[in-house]
């Protein structure tokens, strides 16, 4: 530094982790989360968008989605949100054991709901390349099949962390709370979506 | 681990806590340093300077880039000149031509402008900022390696003779698979999701940046402009680039996988790509010129010795702008075919959003009317920034009105205006700022005779190449096309176009010179060279890897002028590891001490193994599923700690 200094503060004693926005990994989770919000958004913008320009919806001669998969698919999905909210509890309270239990499950209940997308897929009564309609529904399963994806490999990852010894450290558990955060978003998000795949076509 | 070890553990660490090394009275001055310069310097070799997370590495190696492109892309402008220099040229034929204004436009808004924007904030800002580090250095630098590498897909294309030829935006049904069969247009889709990856990544990391490593005491109503402009900007990049990605997705799975969003045959509509693009495109216009209003309030500020006029109304007129910009980019649809109260509305707000704009300027002139105005290189720009964006702009609010806009649309007249607003309006504030921040990046000063000539030449060239393409534009000539037949009236206002376009040429060379001649021959360049007031020159030109020895505190907008003799500083920051402050978001109190990550070479290999999963998957659908997998496996090892031992304070390997 050029200039002579005068020494302040002291900031040796500060933490160096802390829950929700005081954590930097906080900030990009959500700016993250913005980024696909808006990415969903306008994807339920071109639906609507496409859907205006029809007499009918689904176009004339096809029939909606059958919506059995769909619907066990969100009865699982909802429930999940209950181990998901333990662990958060348990990240929250530096309980490194309880976080190492817990956490099987939350894998457990990704796999089968990426087994009950398979079906759901089977389900949809249409074909991407069949016309626009066909192409927006797939789009939408797809885009979230992705999000449900990404999310479960990270979780994969982050539990295979949580076995190391550095699953104690504060910032790791700050990663466990922040990773049950982005579960929070990623069912969130399927709702308005399995509504428009498999009910708005039935209005 | 059983409980009693588990003690034995805590007391290691314990143990090792207190042999950390920290700053303080008791390690300043030339061995604090010398420690610091230990920690932070990257691994040495062509691996660590792959490797490397430091800020002002990566930002200056964006800056480069995109200058590279920059000079690319203004090479394709003198050809496409050339050829419309008489009419009925012959020189270069329409196919190639529309090439060439395709990789031009391409060029310029991906590769060149926001990039360059990004690079300089990634630079400057953490310096502004009075810390070490961006946040997510990593992810800082896989944004350069994904825009690097989209910009070599882009041109690697040309030079293999497909490039894209359907428009910088790409409106189908043109760009769609029955009109433009090949893969030129998945080329540019392609280099769209490429762009959009790196500048989703870049504004992640600025947002963060801004919001949480402001020196303590930089409260959100200290914060330099230069950062609030950045923050606006990220945020808008945050929200506009998911719409362009989006319509570039359905654009290559119309095209590889049959999918019908904008066949209209099948129920799809080619105008959903027209509201995407643009409600993208739009905002594009403002993440350039934004930054560089954010460049023409640090040059006012320092070259009239006085603090930027109004400051709150600065920001809030930022902060407009950012905003509006979301409800205008149905103006660029007009000629589409709209209901009636759609063309009020954004007629309406087209004009709206001159208002924040002429706030601002009305702010520089009141800062340059009271303050004490040095009119050396970098405010000669602000002052051709003024002039040639005003008309600019004035521009843009004459088409913004529906029926002159039905008239002039796609004819020269809007040539002229966008090259006004966003050469007047970023190009120049960026020249000037490269020439502010010259001494700070390379520690010598840029020459002041050369930057006056280069300086008059871009500026009159520029009027010479741009003003005549309004009567161009007037007279019916319309835009994109690859020649002209004579006795219109375009003879004269072409040549004198082609003419001022190689006067800009000259300039933006001389400007090139001067700076290379300047990087050896320069004069030394101290500290603090402009007397300026902001933390940046708080630290030695170029300044050391860790930027700071301590991290200083802020008690004013204009720290460095206000502070008289010595520097607030606090201390305790560990240095025998990377670690940097952390402070709240909008008080700017001291909230974490927080581990910078070392190193890596993950974000390299991420990019490339990303980087082919984009560009096999416009041969093959298959390349998503297969391609992620070494890109699933190089973000894990990214991510995925080296060093499996408990540290006494967490290290980020």
């Amino acid at each position: 530094m050029i200039r002579q200094v005068r020494f302040t503060d002291d900031v040796a004693d500060l933490p160096t982790h802390k829950f929700g926005p005081s954590s930097l990994t906080w900030w990009g989770i959500i700016g993250y989360m913005v980024v696909e919000g808006g990415f969903f958004a306008l994807a339920f913008a071109a639906y609507f968008f496409l859907m205006g320009h029809e007499q009918g919806w689904p176009p004339e001669g096809r029939v909606p989605p059958n919506p059995l998969a769909g619907t066990l698919f969100t009865i699982v999905i909802l429930l999940s949100e209950i181990p998901n909210t333990m662990i958060k509890k348990a990240a929250n309270a530096h309980d490194t054991e309880r976080v190492r239990a817990l956490m099987p499950i939350i894998v457990a209940i990704g796999a089968v709901l990426l087994i009950i997308r398979g079906f759901e897929f089977n389900s949809l009564n249409v074909l991407w390349f069949d016309n626009a309609y066909g192409s927006i529904i797939w789009a939408l399963l797809l885009l979230h099949t992705i999000h449900i994806l990404t999310d479960w490999g990270d979780t994969i990852v982050l539990w295979a962390l949580m076995m190391t010894p550095l699953g104690f450290e504060g910032r790791r558990l700050v990663d466990t709370d922040e990773n049950a955060l982005y579960w929070r978003y990623v069912w969130l998000l399927w709702i308005p979506i399995y509504l428009m795949i498999y009910w708005v076509p039935r209005l | 681990m059983k409980p009693a070890e588990r003690d034995k553990e805590e007391r290691r660490l314990a143990e090792e806590r207190k042999r950390i090394v920290r700053d303080g009275p008791k390690l300043k001055g030339a061995k604090l340093e010398a420690r610091l310069e230990r920690t932070w310097r990257r691994p040495p070799g062509f691996l660590g300077w792959l490797a490397t997370v430091d800020h002002k590495e990566i930002g200056r190696r964006y800056i480069v880039t995109a200058l590279i492109f920059l000079a690319l892309g203004g090479a394709l402008a003198l050809l496409m000149r050339l050829q419309l220099a008489h009419p009925d040229n012959a020189l270069i034929g329409a196919s190639r031509f529309n090439e060439l204004f395709t990789m031009h436009g391409s060029t310029m808004m991906f590769l060149f402008a926001v990039p360059v924007m990004e690079g300089v904030a990634v630079y400057i800002i953490p310096l502004m900022l009075g810390t070490r580090s961006t946040g997510f250095p990593r992810l800082n630098a896989f944004s350069y390696y994904m825009y690097l590498f989209g910009g070599l897909m882009l041109w690697g294309a040309f030079a293999l003779n497909i490039a894209p030829d359907i428009g910088w935006f790409a409106y189908t049904p043109l760009s769609g698979p029955q009109f433009s069969p090949g893969k030129r247009a998945d080329i540019w889709a392609q280099m769209i999701t490429f762009t959009e990856v790196s500048a989703l990544a870049a504004a992640v990391v600025l947002v963060a940046t801004i919001l949480k490593t402001r020196a303590p005491g930089m409260t959100l109503s200290r914060m330099p402009l230069f950062a609030w402009a950045m923050l606006v900007v990220a945020a808008m990049i945050i929200f506009a680039m998911p719409s362009v990605a989006l319509a570039s997705s359905m654009l290559i799975s119309d095209r590889l996988v049959g999918t019908q969003f904008y066949n209209q045959f099948e129920h799809g509509d080619a105008l959903l790509w027209q509201h995407l693009f643009w409600f993208f495109g739009h905002p594009e216009v403002y993440i350039i010129f934004l930054p560089a209003t954010g460049f023409v309030s640090v040059i006012v500020e320092t070259f009239c010795r006085r603090p930027v006029f109004a400051y709150p109304v600065v920001v809030l007129a930022l902060i407009s702008t950012g905003i509006l910009a979301f409800g205008l980019w149905v103006h660029h649809m007009f000629a589409t075919g709209l209901p009636r109260v759609g063309y009020s509305f954004y007629t309406a707000a087209s004009m709206t959003v001159a208002v924040p704009t002429a706030l601002q300027i009305f702010c520089w002139l009141a800062t340059m009317w009271d303050g004490r105005p040095r009119f050396e290189v970098p405010m000669l720009y602000v002052v051709g920034f003024i002039v040639t964006f005003v008309i600019g702009g004035l521009s843009g609010v004459i088409i913004a009105s529906v029926p002159l806009d039905l008239e002039l649309h796609d004819t020269y007249f809007i040539v002229a205006h966008f090259h006004y607003v966003l050469i007047g309006g970023a190009v120049f504030p960026l020249l000037g700022i490269l020439t502010y921040w010259f001494p700070k990046i390379t520690g010598r000063m840029m020459n002041e005779t050369l930057g006056k000539i280069g300086f008059w030449t871009i500026f009159l060239g520029f009027q010479l190449a741009f003003f005549p393409m309004h009567f161009a534009g007037l007279l019916g000539m319309p835009r994109r096309v690859y020649t002209y037949p004579a006795g219109l009236g375009l003879e004269l206002p072409n040549l004198l176009s082609t003419i001022g376009a190689f006067v800009v040429a000259a300039s933006v060379l001389l400007f090139v010179v001067n700076g290379l001649w300047s990087l050896y021959r320069g004069a030394i360049a101290p500290p603090n060279p402009w007397d300026a007031a902001s933390l940046e020159w708080a630290t030695t030109s170029p300044p050391p890897v860790y930027n700071f020895e301590h991290i200083p505190v802020v008690q004013s907008r204009t720290p460095l002028w206000d502070e008289k003799g010595e520097l607030p500083v606090v201390t305790g920051l560990r240095v025998d590891e990377k670690e940097t402050l952390l402070t709240t978001v909008v008080a700017a109190t001291p909230d974490l001490r927080e581990p910078v990550p070392q190193a890596s070479l993950w974000p390299f290999i991420a990019a490339v193994a990303t980087g082919i999963l984009f560009i096999a998957s416009i041969f093959s659908p298959w390349a998503i599923l297969f391609g992620a997998i070494p890109a699933a496996i190089a973000l894990t090892a990214w991510f995925w700690p080296k060093d499996m031992k408990r540290q006494p304070e967490p290290v980020i390997t």
